[in-house]
C-alpha cells in the first residue's frame, strides 16, 4: 500500500450530498480488469458532455464547463471536499482508484459511505471527517479564494487552513499506522497465520458443516 | 449473563484476534465471487506469489456481465474478457463456478442462499455491496472491496472494527398490495440513505418474522441503500425449512447439530441497541421513488414533493438537482408518471415469488402501448425453471414482456440490457442513482407486483385496485 503522510494540496469542492460511487465512476468502466487507469473517467457522466466509453481516447471528448473538475482553478487539485455520505452505494473499489489515478489524494467531508471510507484507507487515500459546521466553512472560504489549499498531517491528525486554523481529526490507530508507513496487509495478517489456523481447529469441531463445499 | 444481540453473538463468535485499538481480525466462512471486482484480486494474490487459503469457502459465479439473451458468447470483447478471466481464475485455484451456461448460474446473492451456501451463524463476504442479502439467514453478511477480496482470498480474515448496533422493528401485518420491498423502502424513506451508516442493523418484529425467507432477503438486501452495511433477521422456523435439503447446507446428524446451533441465533431478550426505529407494518402503502436517491420515496398515492417546502439548503438544492434530472414536476401525482421501460429482476426481486406476485398482476393483461419494453430476467437458471414448470412465463410473454436469461442485467446495466438517455424505467431494483440504468436513465423503484401494475397501466398505479 502506498503510504501517506503530509499533504498540501489545492482544493476542489464538490457541493453535494450522498455522491454515490454509481457517479465517481459509471459502470462501463468496471469492465477492466486493470487497477490502473480510471483517472480520466473519474466522474465521466458529470464532466463529459457525451457518453464515456472504456478504452476511448478521453483527451478528444467534448467537457462539461460547468463541472468543477473542468474549471481551471481546480487544475491540479489532490483534496476533495465533499458533503454528508460521499461515497454511497456500489462497493467498487474502482471509485478510490479513479481519485487516487486522478490524482485526489485526500477527502474531507462530514461523513462517508462505510465501504467506500473502507476502500480510500486500502488505497492509500485519506478520508477525513470533519463536523458538518467546519464543512461548510471550508466550501465558502474555498469558493472565495481561488488557489485555496490545505494542508493534512495524518501523524498530528490535523488539518491546517492557509489562514492557519487547525482542525483535528479522529482515525483509527491502526489504520493510521498502516497508511503512515504503506504497510501490506495482507502481508502483516499471515504473521498471524498461527492463530488463523487454531482458529479453524476450533470452528471445525464446533461448526463442522462449514467446511467442505456442497453435501 | 450479558444479553447479547444478534450481531454480537455473530461477532464474537469470529473474532480470530484484536488490536488494542478495536480493530479486529475476523474469520469469513463463505466467500462469494463474480467477475467484476475479483480479477484485481486474483492478480494481486499471483504478483505477491501467495496461495488460496481455503477454496471450499469460495463460490463463483458470473452475473453482472452476462447477456440475458441467447448469446453463447458475450458480444461485448471487454466483457467477454472479465468473465473468461473469472473462469480461467476458478480453474487455476480449482474453485467452485458456476458459469455462463450451467443451469445454477444466476445473481451471486440468488445462488448463495438458493444452494443453501449462505448458513446462519456465517459471516458471509462478496465483492458487491449488496452482500447484506444475506444476512436474512442470520448471517453476518457484509459487501467489500477488493484489496479485502484479496485479504480473504489470502487469509480467509478480514480487518473489521464492531459497528455500533440498530434495530429496525416492524410490528404489525402488512396490508394487501404491500410488500417487503414496501418495508424496505419505508425504513429508508425513514431512517435516510445514511441512516444506518456504521450500523449493522437488525430487522425484528411480528411484520418481519411473518415475511418469507425471499421477503427477508428483500429487506436485508436495501439495507446498504439505509447506509449499512450488514442486515440481518434472527432464525426462526421460517429459515430452518427453507434450508434443510439444499445442496450446500449439512445433512444428516450434522443438520440437527446445526439447527440446535442456529436456534440461538437471535438477540437475547434484553440486549442493548444503540439505536431503535419501530415501524407500524399496517400503515406502510405501495411506494414508488421519486428522485435519484433510495430516500426520495413517497407512496403511490403521493404526489412528487416540492422543494420549495424544504428548509435545509443542501437537501432542498439535491431535491431540486434530483427533480431536473427526473424531468418531475412539483405536485405531480405519482399516478401521473408515463413509463418508457418496465425491469423486473436483480438481487432484490428476481426470485420465485417475486415473479408469481408479478405475474398474479399481469395474468390476462396486456403491457400498454407506450411502455417500449418490459423485461423479466429471473435471479438463476434455478429460478427460471422453476418459473417455467409453473408457466409465469407464459403469462408474462403473453403479455407482452420479454423472459429472459439470469443476471444483473438491467439494475446495472454491465450487460446490454440499458435504459437509454431521459428514459423512465419502472424497477424493482435497490438503486435510482443519476445514470444507473444508463447514461441519462430515470429510474423509479417499486415491487414486483407495482412494476407489474405499471406495464399495463403506461403510469405508475396502484396495484390494490388489481387485487380483488
Amino acid at each position: 500500500m502506498k503510504a501517506f503522510t503530509t499533504l498540501d494540496g489545492l482544493v476542489v469542492p464538490i457541493d453535494r450530498s450522498n455522491v454515490d460511487t454509481d457517479a465517481i465512476i459509471p459502470k462501463q468502466f468496471l469492465k477492466s480488469i486493470r487497477r490502473t487507469g480510471f483517472g480520466p473517467n473519474l466522474f465521466d457522466a458529470w464532466r463529459y458532455l457525451d457518453e464515456g466509453q472504456p478504452e476511448q481516447d478521453n483527451s478528444k471528448r467534448p467537457l462539461n464547463p460547468d463541472f468543477v473538475l473542468n474549471q481551471p482553478r481546480y487544475q491540479g487539485a489532490q483534496v476533495l471536499l465533499a458533503r454528508e455520505n460521499f461515497g454511497c452505494g456500489s462497493s467498487r473499489e474502482h471509485a478510490p482508484w479513479a481519485l487516487d489515478d486522478y490524482g485526489i489524494r485526500a477527502l474531507v467531508a462530514p461523513s462517508f459511505a462505510d465501504i467506500f471510507y473502507n476502500n480510500c484507507f486500502k488505497n492509500g487515500v485519506l478520508p477525513i471527517v470533519l463536523p458538518a459546521d467546519v464543512v461548510d466553512g471550508l466550501f465558502r472560504e474555498v469558493a472565495a479564494s481561488p488557489g485555496y489549499r490545505l494542508r493534512i498531517d495524518l501523524a498530528a491528525q490535523t488539518v491546517i487552513t492557509p489562514s492557519g486554523a487547525s482542525h483535528g481529526f479522529s482515525v483509527d490507530e491502526f489504520r493510521k499506522y498502516c497508511l503512515l508507513n504503506g504497510l501490506d496487509e495482507i502481508g502483516l495478517t499471515l504473521r498471524h497465520a498461527d492463530e488463523i489456523r487454531a482458529y479453524e481447529a476450533r470452528r471445525a469441531q464446533r461448526e463442522p458443516w462449514i467446511f467442505g463445499g456442497a453435501a | 449473563m450479558n444479553p447479547l444481540s444478534l450481531y454480537e453473538k455473530l461477532w464474537q463468535a469470529h473474532v480470530v484476534r484484536e488490536e488494542p485499538d478495536g480493530t479486529a481480525l475476523i474469520y469469513i466462512d463463505r466467500h462469494l465471487v463474480h467477475e467484476v471486482t475479483s480479477p484485481q484480486a486474483f492478480e494481486g494474490l499471483r504478483i505477491a506469489g501467495r496461495a488460496l487459503w481455503r477454496r471450499d469457502s469460495i463460490l463463483a459465479t458470473a452475473d453482472h456481465n452476462t447477456p440475458t439473451t441467447d448469446q453463447k458468447v458475450i458480444a461485448d470483447p471487454v466483457s467477454r474478457l472479465q468473465v473468461s478471466t473469472l473462469d480461467q481464475n476458478c480453474r487455476d485455484y480449482h474453485i467452485t463456478e458456476f458459469p455462463m451456461g450451467d443451469h445454477r448460474q444466476g445473481i451471486v446473492h440468488v445462488i448463495g442462499p438458493e444452494q443453501g451456501a449462505t448458513l446462519p451463524g456465517m459471516t458471509v463476504v462478496c465483492g458487491d455491496s449488496h452482500t447484506s442479502t444475506h444476512g436474512a439467514f442470520a448471517a453476518l453478511a457484509m459487501g467489500i472491496g477488493t484489496s479485502e477480496v484479496e485479504h480473504v482470498l489470502a487469509t480467509q480474515t478480514l480487518l473489521a472494527r464492531k459497528s455500533k448496533t440498530m434495530r429496525v422493528q416492524v410490528e404489525g401485518s402488512l396490508p394487501r398490495g404491500v410488500t417487503a420491498k414496501d418495508v424496505a423502502l419505508a425504513i429508508i424513506g425513514h431512517i435516510g440513505t445514511a441512516g444506518g451508516t456504521g450500523h449493522a442493523i437488525e430487522f425484528a418484529g411480528s411484520a418481519i418474522r411473518s415475511l418469507s425467507m425471499e421477503g427477508r432477503m428483500t429487506v436485508c438486501n436495501m439495507a446498504i441503500e439505509a447506509g449499512a452495511r450488514a442486515g440481518m433477521v434472527a432464525v426462526d422456523e421460517t429459515t430452518i425449512a427453507y434450508l434443510k435439503g439444499r445442496p450446500f447446507a449439512p445433512g444428516g446428524a450434522r443438520w440437527d447439530a446445526a439447527v440446535a446451533y442456529w436456534r440461538t441465533l437471535h438477540s437475547d431478550e434484553g440486549a442493548r441497541f444503540d439505536r431503535v426505529v419501530t415501524l407500524d407494518a399496517s400503515r406502510i402503502e405501495p411506494l414508488v421513488t421519486w428522485g435519484t436517491s433510495p430516500e426520495m420515496v413517497t407512496t403511490v398515492g403521493g404526489r412528487v414533493p416540492d422543494p420549495a417546502a424544504e428548509s435545509d439548503a443542501t437537501r432542498r438544492e439535491g431535491m431540486e438537482r434530483a427533480l431536473r434530472y427526473m424531468a418531475l414536476q412539483p405536485g405531480m401525482a405519482i399516478t401521473d408518471i408515463a413509463i418508457d421501460k418496465v425491469f423486473i429482476g436483480s438481487c432484490t426481486n428476481s426470485r420465485i415469488e417475486d415473479l408469481r406476485a408479478a405475474a398474479a398482476v399481469v395474468k390476462g393483461r396486456k403491457v400498454a402501448a407506450n411502455v417500449k419494453l418490459a423485461l423479466v430476467v429471473p435471479g438463476s437458471g434455478l429460478v427460471k425453471s422453476a418459473a417455467e414448470a409453473e408457466g409465469l412465463d407464459r403469462i408474462f410473454i403473453e403479455a407482452g414482456f420479454e423472459w429472459r436469461n439470469p443476471g444483473c442485467s438491467m439494475c446495472l446495466g454491465m450487460n446490454d440490457d440499458r435504459l437509454s438517455p431521459g428514459e423512465r424505467c419502472a424497477s424493482t431494483s435497490n438503486r435510482n442513482f443519476e445514470g444507473r440504468q444508463g447514461a441519462g436513465s430515470r429510474t423509479h423503484l417499486v415491487s414486483p407486483q407495482m412494476a407489474a401494475a405499471a406495464a399495463v397501466s403506461g403510469h405508475f398505479a396502484d396495484v390494490r385496485t388489481f387485487l380483488n
